[in-house]
């Protein structure tokens, strides 16, 4: 360490954030910042952009895209509960009756994430497709109507959504549940706690920050997901994801898709301060 | 719920032995749930398809396996591209995030709060924002889109995930082993070379493992940050996916999904013998 440096001790912890900070200051703040300032420009892309302040981009952007903003909304929470009602059960087996397979089920559960999520979302399309081997089998044994279809519905898209955040559910889960003592548990069904008011009122509460965590990890990138839409939907799936990306890379529509892509995130900030509060609330009631 | 209690125990012993079966069976299903798309992403690398579309299945061949790197040569760059994205944005991004862990969890200094919102908000983010707004800005100052975007782009989203990784493994580690180095008369560079470097390895390793398989699989970020000259491997496929997925993308998924399972196979195995193998030195 150079002599300087011995005298101005202080410096050192910000010699070590100072290229990383810097980092994200230039391309996470400063982008931001950008995007605001894009949302409020007017003009196109052959006449050129200039800042004129125009806030009512915004009213205007939500009112133009209520129906895709809304349904964003309504597929996220609706995968973040079904996440939840599939990885709970699986991270609660894992934890406590998992055993010498423990490894292994958590290997498995990662499993997907060996192959790449468009991949993924590639061979949902094969398995639902109209001829595909399974609705095709289906149909050609009559158990289902010829005209029946997966592919291009809510169901597909909720589907696939829900399966590729599936594991950032069931993990966090596993990991706030493993830790609880399952003699707390005994002790409660010793006080003739029913299993499940022991589950109510031990086992719940205290894994809740899992389900803190969980639900966030699968809420967040479900709202902002455009893939699923695309290529398990049809029009009518179409979330907020698709429409940003439209108007940024097809369109070139700047300060429209800049705009909905802060109402997106600012709407998402705020589910995430409401939800923090809810949970504080919960804790204290139980 | 079914978690072994066996005393208080009141109903007849069929109706529980079927409860407790509740759980595992449901489990096996989303298990299956979860490997039915690897299974039919391998199945069908193997299917000998007339014509474009890889939906139905018509025969068994090696075929793709045999020319899988020769068919298509974009989709070999495409792959060296997002390996090459990913080796970069890794070194970058875990040599920068694992400065930040050092300094968080060993000295103190005014504006932790906001730096800690600034690592904890692009994790919070959704990446289409993440994708959109750096495209926004670098459409503003006209930069030309490719490979050093790219790279950009992923070394940004990869240094949060390194931070909170390095720093849990930090977190847990005993500052007194440095202290008895330095009173052995290490100076402070050899005593972070000697013992907090490789006191701190695993936890590098894990996020640098961590960085790699965000990067080499992302696909937003890169759509809005690549421009329409540049493909990764992601990219390569969704633009395929439009016309007809061909079966060789099936194979390279394959490849890619069993060079990934051996990975974590072997680094569990090596872990696990790590452990068994250091309470013997210690005693030596």
């Amino acid at each position: 360490m150079p002599a300087w440096l011995r005298h101005h001790k202080g410096v050192v912890p910000y010699l070590f954030l100072l290229p990383g900070g810097l980092w994200l200051i230039a391309f996470f703040v400063v982008p931001l910042l950008t995007t605001a300032s894009v949302a409020l420009q007017e003009g196109s892309l052959a006449s050129g952009y200039r800042l004129t302040f125009n806030f009512g981009i915004f009213p205007e952007a939500v009112a133009r895209w209520d129906t895709q903003l809304l349904r964003s909304l309504q597929y996220g929470l609706i995968v973040t509960v079904l996440a939840m009602l599939i990885g709970y059960p699986m991270a609660y087996t894992i934890a406590f009756r998992g055993g010498k397979y423990k490894n292994i089920l958590l290997l498995l559960v990662i499993l997907p994430f060996f192959t790449s999520f468009i991949i993924r979302t590639i061979s949902w399309k094969f398995i639902l497709a109209d001829q595909g081997f399974v609705l095709g089998t289906l149909k050609d044994l009559g158990i289902v109507d010829t005209g029946f279809r997966l592919l291009a519905t809510p169901i597909a898209v909720i589907s696939g959504i829900t399966y590729n955040f599936l594991p950032f559910v069931v993990l966090p889960l596993y990991v706030a549940l493993e830790r609880i003592d399952p003699r707390l548990i005994e002790a409660a069904t010793d006080l003739y706690a029913s299993r499940f008011q022991a589950f109510l009122r031990v086992t719940l509460p205290l894994s809740i920050s899992g389900v803190f965590a969980a639900s966030l990890l699968s809420f967040i990138p479900a709202v902002g997901d455009y893939l699923n839409a695309e290529l398990l939907g049809s029009r009518n799936e179409t979330m907020i994801g698709n429409v940003i990306q439209q108007l940024f890379l097809v369109n070139r529509d700047y300060p429209e898709a800049a705009a909905l892509s802060l109402i997106l995130m600012v709407g998402i900030l705020v589910s995430i301060f409401f939800y923090i509060r809810l949970l504080r609330g919960q804790e204290l009631t139980v | 719920m079914a978690n072994a209690v066996p005393l208080p125990d009141r109903s007849p012993p069929l109706a529980g032995r079927m409860r407790s079966a509740v759980l595992p069976a449901f489990t096996g299903l989303v298990v299956a749930y979860l490997t039915l798309p690897i299974l039919v992403m391998i199945l069908f690398g193997f299917n000998d398809i007339q014509g474009r579309f890889n939906f139905a299945w018509q025969g068994f061949t090696l075929e793709h396996w045999g020319n899988v790197f020769t068919r298509f040569p974009a989709l070999n760059q495409a792959l060296i591209n997002s390996l090459t994205v990913a080796v970069v944005s890794t070194i970058v991004a875990t040599t920068l995030g694992t400065m930040i862990g050092l300094a968080l969890t060993r000295y103190e200094f005014r504006g932790r709060g906001a730096l800690n919102l600034l690592i904890f908000l692009p994790i919070a983010t959704p990446e289409i924002v993440l994708g959109a707004s750096l495209l926004a800005l670098f459409v503003s100052v006209a930069a030309p889109l490719g490979m050093p975007t790219i790279i950009i782009a992923h070394t940004m989203f990869n240094i949060s995930f390194v931070v909170v990784t390095v720093r849990a493994r930090i977190a847990g580690f005993d500052r007194h082993l440095e202290e008895a180095a330095m009173d052995l008369g290490a100076d402070e560079w050899t005593t972070f070379r000697k013992v907090t470097f490789p006191l701190i390895f695993p936890g590098i390793l894990a996020a640098a493992l961590l960085a790699f398989a965000l990067s080499i699989d992302d696909f937003v970020i890169t759509q809005f940050t690549a421009g329409a000259q540049t493909l990764t491997f992601p990219l390569w496929v969704y633009g395929a996916s439009r016309i007809g997925v061909p079966p060789q993308v099936n194979v390279m998924g394959t490849i890619i999904f069993l060079v990934a399972l051996v990975g974590i196979v072997l680094w569990v195995y090596l872990q696990r013998r790590d452990m068994t193998a250091r309470p013997t030195t210690l005693e030596e």
